[in-house]
């Protein structure tokens, strides 16, 4: 009965599917996403010109540069992976560091844009979205839900990144066994890819 | 751990893959601002595909990943499409 084995030796372990769980998660979210993206035809294709009146509050400007910020910040963490890959663990630390900056700025600009908004009397329940015309009233309800619930993912991102941070510095996460650093990574390219459609529907409209 | 079988992708290689997101998001602003008719919201559409599919083989790996992730991807979207199909056909000849 005795075993010269430490109970860690055997930890079972397979990063495989730990991935393939990440993905299945991913496609719930795919999916949860993709639902609100089909309301949001179908309201755009009955209230054309209700939406591409309201779509003029939004500034295009804010958009592009939230675009270009999230797109970075997916950049920065796809490189803390190489970074690990290739044992380099500052380099890891430093694109992850970098990403949660992203991430910041990122929400800093919708505290903002959302901001301004509420300041106008433009926020959900309040009397000026009351008083608005079906159409608009359609677009800024599904504006604030999309990009709120999508916010709402950005925090939940920055929370897993910042475990993943601290666990590269202690060295539980390590060239040898980094499947979080890739999981959390596949959860942030996600919340970038869920903006990539975003941005165009919501502030692009023509 | 089979280290031979993991796919290291360059740094150079994402920060090429990022520049192609922002000037493609950059072409997105200027088609959108001139005037296409129906045309603006498929070009924006096609564009913000594009921008998905280079994140999804790139960022996220795909491409170097073995097949089953893709498999899976592509059952996941072919059944979304369907759902998209199916609504908008209920709506157009309702």
């Amino acid at each position: 009965m005795e075993t010269t084995l430490s109970p860690s030796v055997d930890l079972h372990r397979d990063d495989t599917a730990s991935k393939i769980g990440m993905w299945l998660f991913i496609f719930t979210e795919i999916l949860l996403f993709g639902g609100l993206f089909l309301v949001y035809s179908v309201y755009r294709y009955r209230n054309p010109v209700a939406f591409h009146l309201a779509h003029q509050e939004l500034s295009v400007t804010m958009g592009f540069i939230n675009t270009v910020i999230l797109l970075i910040s997916s950049a920065t963490v796809a490189i803390a992976i190489t970074a690990i890959q290739k044992h380099n663990k500052k380099l890891t630390m430093m694109m992850l560091g970098a990403t949660l900056l992203l991430a910041l700025a990122f929400m800093v600009n919708k505290y903002f844009e959302w901001g301004a908004k509420f300041d106008h009397g433009l926020y959900p329940g309040s009397e000026l979205m009351a008083g608005l015309g079906h159409g608009d009233m359609l677009f800024f309800s599904l504006y604030f839900f999309m990009t709120g619930l999508h916010g709402v993912h950005i925090i939940i991102g920055m929370t897993l990144l910042t475990i993943t941070l601290v666990k590269v510095k202690k060295g539980s996460v390590n060239p040898g066994k980094y499947a979080l650093l890739e999981n959390s990574g596949l959860y942030w390219h996600l919340v970038d890819l869920i903006w990539i459609f975003l941005f165009p529907l919501f502030y692009l409209i023509h | 751990m089979s280290e031979e079988k993991t796919h290291v992708v360059s740094i150079k290689t994402h920060l090429l893959v990022l520049f192609t997101l922002i000037v493609l998001t950059a072409i997105t602003v200027l088609i959108t601002s001139i005037e296409l008719g129906p045309y603006n919201t498929a070009a924006a559409m096609i564009i913000a595909s594009a921008k998905a599919l280079v994140v999804l083989l790139y960022f996220m790996h795909l491409r170097f990943d073995e097949p089953i992730y893709r498999i899976m991807f592509g059952l996941v979207i072919a059944i979304f499409a369907a759902v998209i199909v199916v609504t908008f056909f209920d709506y157009l000849y309702r």
